[in-house]
């Protein structure tokens, strides 16, 4: 039972500092600390129980530049198996569609039964690579996985989160499935697990290896379908009134009124 | 070949869902440019009712789909359906709410067909300046005129991308709910209805529904609120969102709150503003003890007016507030909802 999990190194935003270059609008990632991203996380930890219960090796997927290698290694220090790479020049400026077809061409490298990503990632919000590798590799998919419920090897089931409920899904393997918060707490690191992290070789996998598995018309910036017309910051609104050191009573006059004067109240 | 903008519209049992209506009137607003015609596809097991509803907020023409595969959403006879519809009826433009189930079916469906797919986006409009149409003539656009532009938050809302999609149709995008406006009820408008059928298989059904369960309570749709007030981390644990609660009831307001506090199973999940969350732009929005991480602000800066109550000036919060009360939110809120009542006591009493 192989066992993969796709996660994806992302600038850390939980401290509200997003580093955008004036001029092009872009970000500054290179200014900006990394993390793993939230949903990958919960998805390692799933694998991870998973393979408590029916058995197998967890390996852990991300496609990035070199340096996505940290995130990879905290992922083994976490205690996944194995650690795969997919970098190359040739992957660069890839959107969603491009980026799926290059994991899955790593997929079936690799092989794989049940594989798991993050519902989406902080950076990109979109949510869209998961059902894409799915499509791209013929596998049913289950998304906002909120619970495993039963695991077997040949079938999983789980609970499936809607905005108004949820479905119980039994989906056959193999097959992929996108993790959401609730789904499981990550576990920390442990000390060992750091030692052993950086003692693991990690597979590296480029444009070389996966050249026949994918359609190489159809990756990079030039073969992604969408394109960026132009990114831009928001223009923050004008600041308003603030009040300090006064009264409650005060403060709270000054809040009446003002719903009043908007008529709110 | 049909060049129209397609809107496919969210039904849960069997009810047409508001961001469905949402759309078509965004689609009506782009047609205005394009000139051609809002199509709603509807899918579903038993939704023919539905359909009226469909041409009176706006849509010319509607494409029913109904087959007991569709009845409770699965990825794959959804996407199956709606390859057909795309094979069938070469729409120019497809929209779907960014919903669990958009964001589930529109990715698989867009690489089913090899086209490109924006998400949760918040604007859209078709390529109208020299520069926009330029653009996308050198990124491989042979009909720039019928181009649409998709922008979307990304970094949880702190830049806004716009992006294209020059050189596959259908051009697709999922749109964030409660963001683009219904247009005004006509129920005297008629529309075209086409009855389009769908050959399934048993095996197109690749999961297993073993269980379908509706929350018992009703979602609370901060997105259709007039009034939130909301508590955040400062609240100080579950029992402090008592206080929240009663100057909402006071105003007359719904209950919202940060990411910290659902994720610390203060409140549920419903009540969540903000990336993941939802987009709010009530009249009034007074946040309480929230801080204003950028995926919360992100989500509630469109608000007509905001009052912020936090003990720490440095709060981001406070950068978009209208009025902001350094202060102790556990202090003013019971004063404010005893103002409150006693405003309203003197309104009525007049």
């Amino acid at each position: 039972m192989k066992i993969v999990v796709c996660i994806k190194q992302v600038p850390d935003t939980t401290g509200g500092v997003v580093k955008v270059d004036p001029v092009t609008g872009t970000l500054r990632r290179d200014l900006m600390p990394t993390i793993i991203n939230h949903d990958d996380k919960t998805g390692i930890e799933a694998a991870l129980q998973l393979r408590e219960k029916i058995g197998g090796t967890v390996t852990v997927v991300t496609m990035g530049p070199p340096q996505a290698d940290v995130a990879l290694r905290e992922a083994l220090a976490m205690g996944a198996d194995e650690a795969v790479l997919v970098s190359g020049r040739e992957f660069g400026g890839s959107d969603t569609y491009a980026t799926s077809g290059i994991l899955a061409g790593a997929l079936q490298k690799i092989g794989y039964d049940i594989i798991i990503t993050g519902r989406q990632a902080i950076d990109g919000d979109t949510a869209q690579v998961g059902p894409q590798l799915a499509e791209k590799l013929g596998v049913p998919q289950v998304s906002y996985v909120e619970e495993v419920i039963d695991a077997k090897p040949e079938a999983i089931t789980v609970k499936r989160q809607f905005e108004d409920g949820y479905h119980i899904i039994r989906i056959k393997t193999p097959c992929l499935l996108t993790a959401i918060a609730e789904l499981a707490e990550p576990r920390y690191m442990t000390v060992s697990g750091i030692v052993d992290a950086y003692e693991k070789d990690i597979q590296v996998i480029g444009f070389e290896d996966i050249k026949d598995l994918i359609e190489v018309e159809w990756i990079g910036l030039k073969g992604s379908p969408t394109n960026i017309y132009k990114s831009f910051t928001k223009d923050l609104k004008g600041a308003g009134t603030i009040l300090k050191d006064l009264s409650a009573e005060k403060f709270v006059e000054a809040i009446i009124e003002k719903l009043d004067e908007k008529h709110i109240i | 070949m049909s060049k129209d903008i397609f809107v496919v519209i969210e039904q849960r049992n069997n009810k047409v869902q508001g961001v469905g209506l949402e759309l078509i009137g965004e689609a009506t607003r782009l047609n205005a440019d394009l000139k051609e015609q809002v199509v709603a596809v509807l899918l579903g097991g038993d939704v023919k009712g539905e359909v009226d509803k469909l041409y009176h907020y706006g849509a010319d023409k509607v494409i029913l789909v109904e087959d007991p595969m569709l009845k409770d959403f699965a990825t794959e006879p959804y996407t199956k359906a709606l390859t057909a519809v795309c094979k069938e009826f070469e729409p120019e433009i497809m929209l779907f709410g960014a919903s669990s189930i958009g964001r589930d079916v529109a990715p698989r469906l867009a690489s089913r067909i090899k086209t490109g797919l924006v998400a949760d986006c918040t604007g859209l409009r078709m390529a109208k300046e020299q520069e926009e149409l330029d653009r996308e003539v050198a990124c491989g656009c042979t009909d720039p005129e019928r181009a649409l532009l998709m922008t979307r938050p990304t970094f949880g809302g702190n830049l806004m991308a716009t992006l294209m999609c020059p050189r596959t149709k259908p051009q697709m995008a999922t749109v964030r709910p409660g963001v683009m406006k219904k247009i005004a009820k006509d129920t005297t408008r008629k529309g075209e209805l086409i009855e389009f059928k769908v050959d399934f298989v048993p095996e197109d059904m690749n999961i297993e529904i073993l269980e379908v369960v509706k929350s018992e309570k009703k979602a609370v749709d901060l997105t259709e609120a007039k009034l939130i007030v909301s508590g955040g981390r400062g609240v100080g644990g579950p029992e402090g969102f008592g206080i929240i609660r009663d100057l909402a009831k006071a105003l007359g307001a719904e209950v919202g709150s940060s990411r910290a506090c659902v994720d610390a199973g203060w409140i549920e999940k419903d009540r969540q503003v903000g990336q993941t969350g939802k987009t709010v732009r009530p009249d009034l929005y007074v946040a309480c003890g929230i801080s204003g991480a950028i995926q919360h602000v992100a989500g509630m800066e469109n608000s007509g007016f905001i009052v912020a109550i936090n003990k720490n000036e440095a709060a981001p919060i406070f950068q978009v507030a209208d009025l902001g009360i350094v202060a102790d939110l556990k202090v003013i809120v019971p004063k404010l909802t005893e103002a409150v009542n006693k405003f309203n006591e003197s309104k009525t009493a007049q």
